[in-house]
């Protein structure tokens, strides 16, 4: 199991060097200068020229590349070219907040997009079986944005049940302390503000949730379906168990691996890929950070961020890999 | 029958899930109606972006300004509406008959945030520090005062303290705009004690002597500010605190002022205009207009070359629909690279009226009466002078359709299109421009002038009796002569048409109705000073 765990970890580093590297090359690839979209549209051209040297991209990009990984080597992430702070420093509480939308979003998705699928498999072709997996199709084809933005108007202007967009009260900040706001209201014993900071997740954290719940909840019913026609549950059924407890416990044990792949490849996604989201609901998160890195050609902040990202999603699917083991007892690792 | 009993089982479960939901929701709804319980006025402003720095001599952008305005103050501010010269830190101010000389006497009582004292020692350092950066540090000083301390085309020779409260600014030659330049919020007079005390922390912790004082920044998210107890005006700001928050979504942020979430919204889309005055809840900003927005003609790419097609182009457009259709009418045509509030404004000029049989005329005596085919280069992003630039294209598209050209409309990613075009790739592309300091060189010479191909010419247009024109003009401080040089600067804009100018627009602005005092700068930076939230 160690052994396996070391094994995996040291294959992270080539899959780290080359992503560094693709990165590296992409961005270099598009047009844009970024002393010239820092300074904006009054610089001159001594300025950027100046800025240009400081940032040192007038040197090759072998140079600038062996630059950058000496730093990653050291921890040191680089500086942002536009802020001019530390990446290490500016990326943690934008992390942080897509961290907590984006498991607020997967803990909707697994509970509602298992049970559908498990209820559909058990009770297949029936009328909640049709409706499930006709909104699982409509959730997987939903537009973020339009979904958003239906929200905003639907639930939190024309109910008044919900906030429309950001993190917490903003008459009412919460003090930061490690920015998973849920964590820091209960460290400071703010239960009114815990409660306003659950009600600004759920607006987004419906709409992040859609599709994943809806790939979820198929990939559950399909595995379910499998299972469920096997010899060993008609053997628990006939000795006449609970179909409740078949279902949810022989069968399901059964048929979750590939669920569980599923919610890891899913929680990768939703850490990267909740740009439209965090957009709509003006969520100060990672994918927003690295979207706007790019809009101003920062390098730096778009290497280091994508590679965070990339890390993340790597050690996902290590320790879904790990849960394998757990659940299944036919699965080891040496 | 069990299969039923766990159907409808579920089926309650969600029916509770959403109940819960709905509890959640009318347990603390009227957090999000008022100002917090504690009986402090609180404005929420909601804007698109975050701000890069809130050291304002640092940065060129926008969203900086907008919070800097009210933490810092300039030696002169510029009028409430409107870029006229208005005192500042500096009560009176005194001008050299040889516009060499500029004496500023300072306001007595004012103190930074920090409790250091505002003084002619305090200005001398902050010119002192900008003076001997570089480019990369403070990349306005250079681009409105020549360069830096030793260059040869830096414009100020000295800045030094005659007393306690006078501070003597002498410059090398004249400076027509020097006093605009002055009351620009990137020259904001910071505390001298915060800033020594190294750049790179300043940025994160500004001090000025401006009615609000800096509290929080929550990256991506917020920036608050709250009313500085010791401002030297009594009475004043009427806000306890501030809090700019970036919504980046124009419709997002819309829905978030009708929530009542924030009570002033920024960058409003000329299309919401009609349904926020239809709401009784809410009232339309307008922002007095300091734009243009026009279609360039890069006159090194064939046909564009030749005068005749540039013209044709001119008439062939039709600006009255694109206005009407995608600015809701809330913008004016543009015959002028500048808008018509800036002082040399030449409206004598006449416009180029839509007319597609001269188009053809004159394309037929440029030698294209078949056409021709080019690119369109559509604006990707939406400005405040370019709404949705992408419509207006295929508008201008059909436009040239009827004179015989084929246009095929293209973009790119923002700073990609910026970066294409300024080398002079594009055959005719979008853009725009925003004034920083209402003067007519900072849209004429910055826009259209040789030295500025590279930068801000993105046509490449070169003319040389306009080129001296903008030369004289920097330098002339008689007002009525200058205004002079820069309306005959205009009516060879006009012959030569680099340019089709398109719109001057109306930037909106939305805000609950409880709000009163607040004034749209033209400028984009907003004074809070005497706004009040009830």
């Amino acid at each position: 199991m160690v052994g396996y765990v070391g094994r995996r970890l040291l294959q992270l580093i080539p899959v780290l060097l080359g992503m560094a590297f693709i990165v590296f090359m992409m961005i270099r690839a598009i047009p844009g200068n970024p002393a010239q979209v820092i300074l904006g549209q009054q610089a001159t051209p001594e300025a950027v020229a100046a800025m240009n040297e400081k940032l040192g991209l007038d040197k090759p990009w072998y140079s600038q590349f062996f630059h950058y990984l000496g730093g990653i080597l050291k921890g040191d992430l680089g500086q942002s070219m536009r802020t001019r702070l530390p990446v290490a420093d500016e990326i943690w509480p934008h992390l942080a907040a897509t961290l907590e939308l984006a498991i607020f979003a997967i803990i909707i998705a697994v509970v509602i997009g298992m049970n559908a699928g498990i209820i559909s498999a058990w009770f297949q072709n029936s009328w909640f079986d049709y409706t499930a997996m006709i909104l699982a199709l409509v959730g997987v084809s939903m537009p973020i944005f339009w979904l958003g933005l239906l929200g905003q108007w639907g639930i939190a202007i024309e109910l008044g049940w919900l906030p429309t967009s950001g993190r917490e009260e903003v008459r009412d900040p919460v003090h930061a302390i490690t920015h998973l706001y849920v964590i820091d209201t209960i460290l400071q014993g703010r239960f009114d503000q815990l409660g306003q900071v659950l009600r600004h997740l759920v607006l987004p954290g419906f709409a992040l949730a859609t599709i994943p719940m809806a790939i979820i909840a198929r990939m559950t019913r399909s595995s379910m379906l499998e299972v469920m026609r096997s010899d060993y549950i008609r053997t628990a059924r006939a000795k006449g168990q609970k179909m409740f407890w078949v279902v949810y416990k022989h069968a399901l044990k059964n048929a979750i691996i590939p669920v569980l792949t599923v919610i890891g490849l899913q929680m990768g996604m939703l850490l990267g890929g909740a740009i439209l989201t965090e957009t709509i609901f003006a969520w100060p998160g990672i994918g927003r950070y690295i979207y706007e890195a790019i809009n101003f050609r920062d390098y730096p902040v778009i290497q280091s961020g994508i590679l965070v990202v990339a890390f993340i999603f790597v050690m996902i699917n290590l320790v879904v890999d790990l849960l394998y083991g757990l659940i299944d007892a036919r699965i080891k690792y040496d | 029958m069990k299969k039923k009993r766990i159907l409808s089982l579920s089926f309650v479960m969600l029916l509770g899930l959403s109940m819960i939901l709905a509890a959640c929701g009318s347990g603390g709804s009227e957090g999000g109606n008022s100002s917090s319980g504690k009986g402090s006025s609180i404005l929420v402003f909601g804007r698109g972006g975050d701000s890069t720095s809130l050291d304002p001599s640092r940065v060129t952008e926008g969203e900086t300004f907008k919070v800097t305005v009210n933490l810092f103050e300039t030696l002169l501010n510029f009028g409430e509406e409107d870029t006229t010269i208005q005192p500042g830190l500096a009560e009176k101010w005194d001008t050299s008959d040889d516009g060499l000389t500029y004496t500023f006497h300072l306001r007595e009582g004012v103190k930074f945030h920090d409790g250091t004292d505002f003084n002619a020692d305090a200005v001398v350092k902050n010119f002192d520090r900008w003076a001997n950066g570089d480019a990369d540090k403070f990349p306005y000083y250079s681009s409105m005062f020549g360069g830096f301390k030793g260059d040869e085309e830096h414009v100020i020779d000295s800045v030094t303290a005659q007393d306690e409260k006078t501070v003597v600014i002498k410059l090398k030659r004249p400076q027509a705009p020097f006093l605009k330049n002055i009351a620009m919020s990137m020259f904001a007079i910071a505390s001298p004690t915060a800033f020594e005390q190294g750049d790179d922390q300043f940025e994160r912790n500004p001090v000025g002597t401006g009615p609000f004082k800096f509290v929080d920044w929550k990256a991506n998210d917020t920036i608050t500010i709250e009313k500085f107890e010791d401002y030297w005006q009594k009475g004043l700001p009427k806000l306890d605190k501030v809090v700019f928050k970036s919504i980046p979504d124009n419709s997002a942020r819309l829905n978030a002022l009708i929530k009542g979430e924030i009570d002033l919204a920024d960058g409003i889309n000329p299309a919401d205009g009609e349904k926020i005055e239809s709401n009784d809840d809410l009232q339309l900003i307008e922002r007095p207009s300091m734009n243009v927005g026009y279609l360039g003609l890069t006159v090194t790419r064939p046909p564009f070359d030749k005068k005749e097609v540039r013209q044709a182009l001119n008439y062939a457009i039709d600006k009255e629909t694109i206005i009407n259709s995608f600015f809701e009418g809330r913008a004016n045509i543009a015959k002028n690279p500048m808008p018509p509030s800036i002082s040399g404004y030449n409206d004598d000029i006449e416009a180029y009226e839509y007319n597609p049989e001269k188009a053809k005329e004159l394309l037929a005596e440029a030698g294209l009466a078949d056409g021709f085919e080019m690119e369109l280069w559509a604006m990707p992003v939406p400005r405040p002078y370019m709404p949705d630039g992408k419509k207006v294209a295929e508008v201008i598209q059909s436009n040239l359709a009827d004179i015989g050209v084929k246009a095929k409309i293209v973009s790119y990613e923002w700073a990609t299109y910026l970066d294409k075009a300024s080398k002079g790739e594009a055959d005719a592309f979008m853009l725009g421009w925003t004034g920083d300091n209402g003067d007519a060189d900072n849209f004429l010479y910055v826009l259209l002038d040789e030295d500025n191909i590279g930068s801000n010419n993105y046509t490449y247009f070169k003319n040389d009796e306009m080129h001296d024109l903008f030369i004289k003009a920097q330098t002339e401080v008689d007002e009525e002569k200058r205004n002079e040089y820069y309306r005959q600067a205009q009516e060879i804009i006009h012959d030569e048409a680099p340019w089709v100018p398109i719109a001057h627009s109306t930037p909106l602005l939305a805000a609950k109705k409880g709000l009163t005092g607040f004034k749209p700068h033209p400028t984009g930076s907003d004074m809070l000073l005497n706004v009040e939230v009830k």
